[in-house]
């Protein structure tokens, strides 16, 4: 409760510091004032309003809904390395918004679509391919980096393939960016925050007893395996609708959960501190990624990718060390 | 060695013509078992006899595929799994603990079935993981995590949450495996002091001797079949177990409880 209150207080501290970031100087309460119509100043109601909120409500959204399909794949594999990102889940999602942008020249609305259908395209395709008279952890996270390196591949090939413009197009939503992030694509994330967070909230119950095993939780009154794929439609949706939102942005929900987990010091699936520290994640990771080169602005993904890959690096040493020869 | 005076009580949980079994393989077929209530029931029988997958049928942790479980006259796929849950406990063999739990927590989480989205934690479950703490004897390490337990503490603790799950019929599949004999009396001591208290429990059991001491009801298993079932002063006899683990033997008085003790013949000095 306590670490969620602070992660909180941060995400909001930082909103407004978000607020702040752009060519259109302004002090911190006339930010504020801005956002609410006051301030007195047009110019700078229109950037706090149009271009610098959605901006900032998107990354924290993203990253809550990232945070949160990271605990539920990482508790349901018992694995860390069980997150969206790794088994494939994510680079599925891109492969769905690249078919848009290379083969079909689409729009907007039509990549965040094809990334939802990738996604849940790829997640039906693992969950075939590792169900076996119940789903096992380890299997999950085989054939999901084994997917996630074919789509990789795929992925590779339809950009080699395209026109430039669309190749263009197509990287640059490939590294995970706000930067054109306006109030369309942060309203259907917020819809899909607002509506799976709280399911995930709910199923974090019986997720609880399901990490016991199947036999325990079936002995404590868990339906499992519909337990099971409540989980998992609800964690794919979550992570495919970020994808839509704004792109792969590579290891957040590898990292928020168990980072969370570290700060709260509990056993507890820690569903709501994931999503709060997701959002905090990339909230942070984007004001970097604006001001870190200013006035050249990074995509999120680069550095969410940069400090992800540095966690990465230490977690599979940990695990390596951990793990008797 | 029967209990004379404890009054007949109406079955709760029975199984008929019961086939279970892990894909295509039917380990036990057309099996009738009725589980005497308020009685300590242990099965026995040899390696890959069926008597977890007995129990796990009985428990719904697999599907019958012919005859049907019995919880309180009803078949217990009629009930909503939590309500099953309330009326049903099991330990199953080898539970996973989760990762940096502390015994509070995992004792905690037996609490499941009696919450809902509406009934959250109330001062009951305080209380009923308390008393499970206490009586399975791992209250002064509610604060330890589960993964730097000894084995006895560990599986205390695992029976310490089964507890918490307040169910009047227990079971408890191999509790004492992995344990040294004064860990497993331990165990079976508490068995027992939970069927003095009301509950009907039901233990699988490795060790024979443990079995025949603590058994008010023994099943004796072979094959996949229920060769024997009584007390045990009625049922055990040195050809049953000749005859069920090929092993020949005699009996003699256990000293203190009177109950048999097997000892088996040949490969002597």
């Amino acid at each position: 409760m306590l670490t969620g209150s602070v992660l909180a207080l941060a995400i909001l501290g930082l909103a407004v510091g978000g607020l702040l970031i752009g060519d259109y100087p302004m002090a911190p309460w006339q930010a504020v004032a801005s956002l609410f119509g006051g301030g007195g100043d047009p110019l700078a109601q229109y950037f706090v309003q149009e271009q610098r909120a959605p901006r900032v409500a998107a990354a924290v959204l993203v990253g809550a809904a990232l945070g949160g399909s990271g605990a539920i794949f990482q508790s349901i594999s018992a694995n860390p390395l069980g997150s969206p990102d790794v088994i494939g889940f994510t680079t599925g999602a891109a492969t769905g918004a690249l078919l848009q942008i290379v083969v079909l020249d689409a729009g907007p609305g039509a990549i965040a679509l094809g990334a939802v259908l990738g996604g849940f395209g790829t997640a039906f395709v693992v969950y075939l391919l590792a169900w076996r008279r119940g789903l096992a952890g380890f299997r999950l996270v085989l054939v999901g980096v084994g997917v996630a390196a074919v789509l990789q591949g795929v992925n590779a090939l339809l950009i080699v393939r395209a026109s430039l413009t669309a190749a263009q197009t197509a990287a640059q939503w490939l590294a995970g960016s706000f930067n054109a992030t306006t109030w369309n694509e942060t309203l259907v994330v917020l819809v899909a925050v607002a509506v799976l967070v709280p399911l995930a909230l709910l199923l974090a119950r019986p997720l609880g007893a399901l990490v016991m095993g199947d036999e325990l939780a079936t002995g404590l009154g868990v339906r499992t395996e519909r337990t099971r794929l409540l989980l998992v439609l609800v964690g794919v949706a979550l992570v495919a609708l970020a994808v839509a939102a704004a792109g792969p942005i590579a290891f957040v929900a590898l990292a928020a959960p168990q980072l969370a987990r570290r700060l709260t010091r509990t056993s507890g699936i820690g569903m709501g501190t994931a999503a709060l520290m997701g959002g905090l994640l990339v909230l942070v990771s984007d004001i970097v990624a604006q001001r870190l080169f200013a006035p050249t602005q990074l995509p999120v993904g680069v550095v969410t990718g940069s400090l992800g890959g540095a966690y990465l690096i230490w977690l599979l040493a940990r695990e390596w060390r951990r793990t008797p020869a | 060695m029967t209990e004379p005076d404890r009054p007949e009580r109406a079955v709760r949980l029975a199984g008929r013509g019961l086939k279970a079994g892990y894909g295509d393989q039917a380990i036990i077929a057309d099996l009738d078992i009725a589980i005497p209530t308020g009685a300590l029931t242990v099965i026995v029988g040899p390696n890959a006899c069926g008597k977890s997958t007995l129990l796990r049928a009985l428990a719904r942790m697999l599907p019958a595929r012919a005859g049907a479980v019995e919880l309180d006259g009803r078949p217990i796929g009629a009930y909503p799994p939590k309500e099953v849950a309330r009326r049903l406990g099991l330990l199953p063999q080898s539970p996973i603990a989760p990762d940096g739990i502390v015994v509070e927590d995992l004792v905690a989480r037996g609490r499941y079935p009696h919450q809902g989205v509406l009934r959250q934690w109330s001062e009951r479950d305080e209380d009923a993981v308390r008393s499970a703490m206490a009586r399975a004897g791992v209250a002064a390490l509610a604060d330890r995590m589960v993964s730097e337990l000894s084995g006895g503490q560990r599986q205390r603790a695992w029976i310490a949450m089964a507890l918490a799950q307040e169910t009047p019929i227990l079971l408890l599949d191999e509790p004492t495996t992995y344990l040294d004999i004064a860990h497993q009396v331990e165990v079976l001591e508490l068995a027992r002091g939970l069927r003095r208290d009301g509950t009907t429990v039901v233990v699988v059991l490795h060790e024979l001797h443990l079995a025949f001491r603590y058994a008010d009801h023994l099943i004796v298993m072979k094959d996949g079949a229920i060769v024997a079932r009584g007390a045990v002063g009625d049922v055990v006899t040195a050809e049953l177990v000749e005859e069920v683990y090929g092993l020949p033997c005699t009996l003699i008085a256990d000293p203190v409880s009177g109950r048999p003790i097997v000892v088996p013949l040949g490969g002597g000095e």
